[in-house]
């Protein structure tokens, strides 16, 4: 009977391989980050009010809340799942706090009723997708359909309007200079996010779910248990977004960001994140933010109505979406 | 031997007519890996070539080819002697080409008449579907196919020997004049073998050319007429079956003898690890009892559909069982996930790797790690110099071969791509190993290297469960053997009892 | 299992039946043929919207900017109608198909030719066709005052009792049945969603049904911006927020998967109409009509998970046979 063949001498495998400087250099990030600058310098030269430090503060606060919300939206996206009843969320917190307002409850309260909202949301998502195995994009159109619902039986076609004087501090303090409170939560958060998911076991978690559920599962990793966190995650930048923003316009309708959570999977997707799962960065995301925030703010520095500049947005979505295939498509034609 | 000495069923012997399908000099190339190397094969009418080689050697890249989903990098294919390219899969079809796969490549939500008729569907008057003319079609095909399956159900509720036959009549239906069939017989019980044949024969008397893939030689040898040996690639050797002993296109098959490729190691066998009572599903098997020894290698051999990957993925925790018990070492344990066998020390290399048991597009060292990441990490923080050196541990245990450790697992070959999951399963220090056909879709030099290293892991005191449908490997490798049929347990074979003829029996319950 | 596919149509209307049964108790006249009738015609548009949808996700696919391509469709034509009130209306009901069509186009022509996913691609095209339709209206509205009397009165001319519009939805629906089940691009739709790796062996060529799908899609919403138009007799940008949404529920109450390639025309109207017989009914029932977005949601989840429940899974049930054979024996003992 033989054996198995005798061992060569051993063979060193390389941890890495190449510089790290190519890895970079052909990233979607950069892509992104060279359009950024792009964008920076025709609006500098477009608008002479642009290069003024606090008028960029105040672009900041086109992008900042639903930034919060992309991070962890990033992250859900990221392991194959899609949260659309964010905005909803939003509009349920903000009623909550509204009606609490009213009450008389301080802002301390509110604080801790908007979060703990989203994240009751957030909990009914992760039970109906993790528990109940449903396909999360048409629970979330359900869901969003739902929250949004009930802040429209409790308010109607009314509004809140009467909150707090501490409470505006959230949405249009500033914690030093021209940089907002949003603004600082806004670092803090992507910082946060940035360590959770390409630091932690939680993240890599994350990516191999979104890679291969099966494998992930098969390799012992709590599949439903990851994305029942992950929806919480969703809700909770929800409600915290809800204060940040319920706090700026110091008023609750239900019409409350309408539509934002179209706005924030396009960050998302901007940024970099497959929307079939298991690839992205927090840095795509935070530049895709800043590329949204810029295009906006520039475009309204130039008078453009706002419905006219989400031309300009999804426009921008697909160009960036389609530019490496072309440029893919280019490359295999001319090597045959 | 697995020779059948049956009298084969001759046709009045034809002139040797021209080939309605030839390929020349075809060569695929995939990234890393040249799946093809200047394959020359020609399929004549009303004749069935076998076309025999292990898993790796081609087989599927072939086929693939001649259905027109690859294009070839070099070589032509000649249809009736004229060179034709098949743009797409229809262009394949168009000129006569079709396969029975499998996997049935069918839709489980359309119905049987539906599947048939897919893509040419009778049309009326006005261009649209006729579905009475194509009930009706459908139901005459079946007939003469001596079935009486309904043509309105839908597929989803055909067993997978009906499957088979919805196939067959999809490739009749077509009028094809070129039938691929790719290892047909997996999943049949022998009369549905008997019946497949009746059917290919009939094929041939109305002149269609018949590719039989198979190793199985038995079956080669009862319905082929002529047989092409591909290997690592290359088609090692062509010509008719009749004139050529079944020792010759083994030793073609495998490049030496068989001997050498089951390389096991006597084992002490110790005491009881693993005792399982009585497990039962709700739908996929019941009152499977075993008990598996430490140093053992316990077989489990069934065919296709006989519920040996469902018991396997019970045992991991994939799925609940109804019932029955399992005692680890002397002590009850209930899984009712992954993470809890894990902990038990019970460990599953899947069946399909890409699918089941790899992150293709993350690195190598990722997905080593990553059952292992509570070890590998501090305090929940990733410690990416940790997670190389366990990485780079087993690599080296393995002898993988790859560029480096982060390139994405799925750039490497189909036996290196199961040394990262034997690998990241052997980081966890398991007690017992599940392998669930481990050498699917390996060349013949890694299959060794792979049966090596589990006869090395049961030497250093593992226990292994190793499912596959591989007679020469059960046999091989096996201490002992547990046959399941159709969720059942068929027997509990011991080494010395091990012969092809009493596996297969048990397997298919055939005298 | 054909079974089951028919008792989840039989199912919703049955529910449909009681719901008019109860509603009818609170308010004698909501089972009457006038009010039926009505209800019918109010959902029609919906009906056509949620048509287009799902022949689009029975190709796997998913469209999100049908209504921002009836906004931007149906701004045209009413300042075609305002500007050029000799225009027959034939020719502007081409049109309004015609230009859908053509933005349904570009989103297959994404979706096929890049290969970009779906929904992505009509995230993008949602605010950039309704962003068109506020540069092409400069934001401003089209009344009805401006609109020709022909264009604002046929789709209300009433036909043996039921308007136009309802009967509009009618003939769509019996077009879009027969497109589906009897065209090789229905088949193809379902075939392209229920497999794909098979749609491809076939040689059905995938990218070209997603393609047509999309087509389709855009030209029902190109017809739907006609009748919306005509029927609340004003064009603004804002019109139809949110319908995509709309179109997407009622696909999926119909029992439509989202995972394509499993649905019905019958179940998609009947998802419609449920929704819009909620609509309908929560003034008789004393509902706040601030009720109805809370009300479709719930529906919509409870829907979602019916649909999963269905599709569940099922190993390959090996002891079937067995199981059954052993019935058998056990009856004949």
């Amino acid at each position: 009977m033989s054996t198995v063949s005798p061992q060569p001498e051993k063979r060193i495998i390389p941890d890495r391989l190449g510089t790290p400087f190519r890895r970079i250099a052909a990233s979607w990030e950069v892509l992104l980050f060279a359009v950024a600058v792009l964008i920076f310098i025709f609006n500098s030269l477009a608008s002479p009010y642009f290069l003024d430090a606090w008028n960029l503060s105040d672009a900041t606060f086109n992008f900042t809340e639903k930034a919060m919300i992309a991070f962890a939206m990033a992250l859900l996206v990221i392991s194959g799942e899609i949260d659309l009843s964010v905005a909803a969320i939003i509009a349920l917190a903000s009623t909550a706090m509204g009606a609490a307002a009213q009450l008389g409850i301080g802002t301390p309260g509110l604080v801790l009723i908007g979060i703990g909202t989203g994240l009751l949301c957030g909990i009914f998502n992760g039970v109906l997708v993790s528990v109940l195995k449903l396909p999360s994009i048409v629970v979330t159109i359900g869901t969003m359909s739902l929250f949004r619902g009930i802040s429209y039986i409790v308010l109607g076609d009314q509004a809140y309007g009467k909150y707090p004087a501490d409470f505006a501090y959230f949405g249009q303090g500033y914690v030093v200079w021209v940089f907002s409170f949003e603004f600082v939560l806004f670092i803090v958060l992507a910082i946060l996010f940035a360590i959770l998911l390409h630091a932690t076991n939680f993240g890599r978690q994350v990516y191999a779910i979104g890679n291969n559920d099966f494998a992930a599962r098969f390799s012992g990793i709590p599949v439903e248990r990851v994305k029942f966190i992950l929806f919480l995650l969703t809700g909770v930048m929800s409600g915290v977004a809800a204060v940040c923003l319920t706090s700026r316009l110091g008023s609750t309708r239900p019409s409350i960001a309408q539509g934002w959570e179209l706005e924030v999977v396009t960050m998302v997707v901007l940024g970099g994140i497959s929307i079939l799962g298991g690839s992205g960065t927090i840095g795509g995301v935070v530049i895709a933010a800043f590329v949204m925030g810029l295009v906006t703010f520039g475009l309204g520095l130039l008078n453009v109505p706002g419905i006219v500049m989400s031309i300009f947005i999804g426009l921008l979505l697909i160009i960036t979406i389609a530019i490496p295939i072309i440029a893919r498509r280019i490359k295999a034609m001319s090597s045959r | 031997m697995m020779h059948a000495a049956t009298q084969k069923h001759d046709a009045s012997p034809m002139p040797e007519a021209k080939p309605v399908l030839e390929m020349r000099g075809i060569s695929q190339i995939f990234p890393g890996v040249k799946a093809l190397d200047n394959v020359s094969i020609a399929l004549h009418p009303g004749k069935v070539t076998a076309l025999i080689g292990e898993n790796g050697a081609g087989k599927s890249t072939l086929v693939k080819i001649l259905t027109g989903i690859y294009r070839p990098n070099e070589g032509e294919i000649l249809v009736d002697g004229q060179p034709v390219t098949f743009a797409s899969a229809q262009a394949a079809i168009d000129a006569g080409v079709t396969a029975i796969h499998q996997e049935t490549v069918l839709f489980d939500e359309l119905t049987v008449a539906e599947n048939i008729f897919l893509g040419h569907a009778p049309r009326t008057r006005l261009r649209t579907i006729d579905w009475k003319v194509m009930n009706s079609r459908a139901k005459a095909l079946l007939t003469a196919l001596e079935s009486n399956i309904d043509p309105t159900i839908r597929l989803k509720d055909l067993s997978i020997a009906q499957r088979h036959l919805v196939a067959i009549a999809r490739a009749l239906s077509i009028e094809a004049r070129i039938v691929i069939m790719d290892e047909p017989t997996a999943a049949l019980s022998r009369k549905e073998i008997d019946d497949l044949f009746r059917i290919i024969r009939g094929l041939k008397e109305q002149g269609k050319a018949i590719l039989f893939i198979s190793h199985k030689f038995d079956e080669v040898y009862e319905i082929a007429d002529d047989f092409v040996v591909f290997r690592d690639g290359r088609a090692i050797g062509q010509g008719g079956l009749k004139e050529t002993p079944q020792d010759e296109i083994v030793r073609m098959m495998v490049g030496r003898d068989v001997e050498n490729a089951f390389p096991k190691v006597d084992v002490a066998i110790g005491g009881p690890v693993l005792e399982i009572s009585h497990y039962s599903h709700r739908t996929e098997f019941r009152d499977i009892s075993f008990t598996l020894r430490q140093g053992e290698i316990l077989g489990v051999y069934g065919l296709i559909g006989a519920g040996r990957s469902e018991l396997a993925q019970s045992l991991f925790g994939i799925t609940r069982p109804l019932s029955g018990k399992m005692m680890l070492e002397g002590r009850e344990v209930i899984i009712h996930s992954p993470e809890d066998a894990i902990r038990a020390g019970i460990v599953y290399v899947p069946e399909e790797r890409g699918r089941h048991g790899l992150a293709l597009p993350m690195p190598i060292y990722q997905n080593m790690t990553l059952p292992s990441l509570a070890r590998t990490s501090r305090r929940g923080f990733l410690k990416a110099a940790n997670e190389f050196a366990l990485a780079r541990k087993y690599a080296e245990r393995l002898d993988l071969r790859a560029a480096a450790l982060s390139v994405p697992v799925g750039t490497l070959s189909g036996g290196n791509q199961q040394k990262v999951v034997i690998g990241k399963w052997l980081a966890t220090a398991p007690k017992v190993i599940i392998l669930d056909e481990p050498t699917k879709g390996i060349d013949i030099g890694s299959k060794a290297a792979v049966h090596g290293f589990i006869s090395e892991l049961a030497a250093e005191g593992l226990s292994i469960i190793m499912i596959s449908s591989e007679l020469p490997e059960i046999i091989g490798m096996s201490d002992r053997v547990l046959v399941m049929k159709e969720g059942l347990s068929a027997g509990l074979f011991e080494r010395a009892a091990l012969t092809p003829e009493a596996l297969v029996r048990s397997a298919t319950g055939n005298a | 299992m054909a079974r089951l596919i028919r008792k989840r149509e039989t199912l919703l209307l049955l529910i449909i039946v009681v719901m008019i049964a109860i509603f009818s108790t609170r308010s004698p006249d909501f089972a009457s043929p006038a009010n039926l009738a009505g209800i019918f015609n109010d959902t029609s548009i919906l009906i056509i919207l949620a048509l287009a949808q799902m022949t689009v996700i029975l190709t796997k696919s998913i469209d999100l900017s049908v209504a921002a391509n009836l906004a931007f469709t149906g701004m045209a034509i009413a300042m075609m109608n305002a500007a050029y009130p000799d225009l027959p209306l034939v020719v502007l009901i081409l049109a309004a198909i015609v230009i859908g069509a053509c933005l349904g186009a570009i989103n297959g022509f994404l979706v096929w030719a890049l290969e970009i996913p779906p929904i992505v691609v009509t995230l993008g095209t949602l605010t950039i066709y309704r962003g068109m339709a506020f540069v092409l209206s400069g934001g401003a509205w089209v009344n009805a005052h401006q609109m020709t009397p022909i264009f604002l009165s046929v789709p209300r001319t009433p036909i043996l009792g039921l308007p136009v519009l309802g009967w509009v939805g009618i003939i769509v629906v019996l077009m879009m049945y027969v497109v589906l089940k009897y065209t090789q691009f229905g088949r193809s739709a379902y075939a392209t969603g229920g497999n794909p790796t098979a749609a491809v062996y076939a040689g059905i060529d995938t990218g070209w049904t997603k393609f047509l799908a999309f087509v389709l899609s855009g030209a029902l919403a190109g017809l739907s911006s006609y009748l919306w138009v005509s029927r609340y007799a004003v064009a603004y940008v804002d019109i139809a927020n949110g319908f995509e949404l709309n179109s997407v529920a009622a696909c999926v109450i119909g029992g439509i998967s989202i995972a394509g390639g499993v649905g019905s025309v019958a179940g998609t109207v009947l998802g419609a109409l449920f929704l819009g017989i909620i609509v309908n009914a929560l003034p008789v029932i004393d509902i706040s009509p601030f009720a109805q977005m809370a009300i479709s949601g719930t529906v919509i989840i409870l829907a979602v998970a019916f649909n999963a429940r269905r599709e569940r899974n099922r190993g390959r049930i090996i002891l079937r046979d067995r199981a059954a054979a052993d019935t058998r024996t056990e009856a004949a003992a």
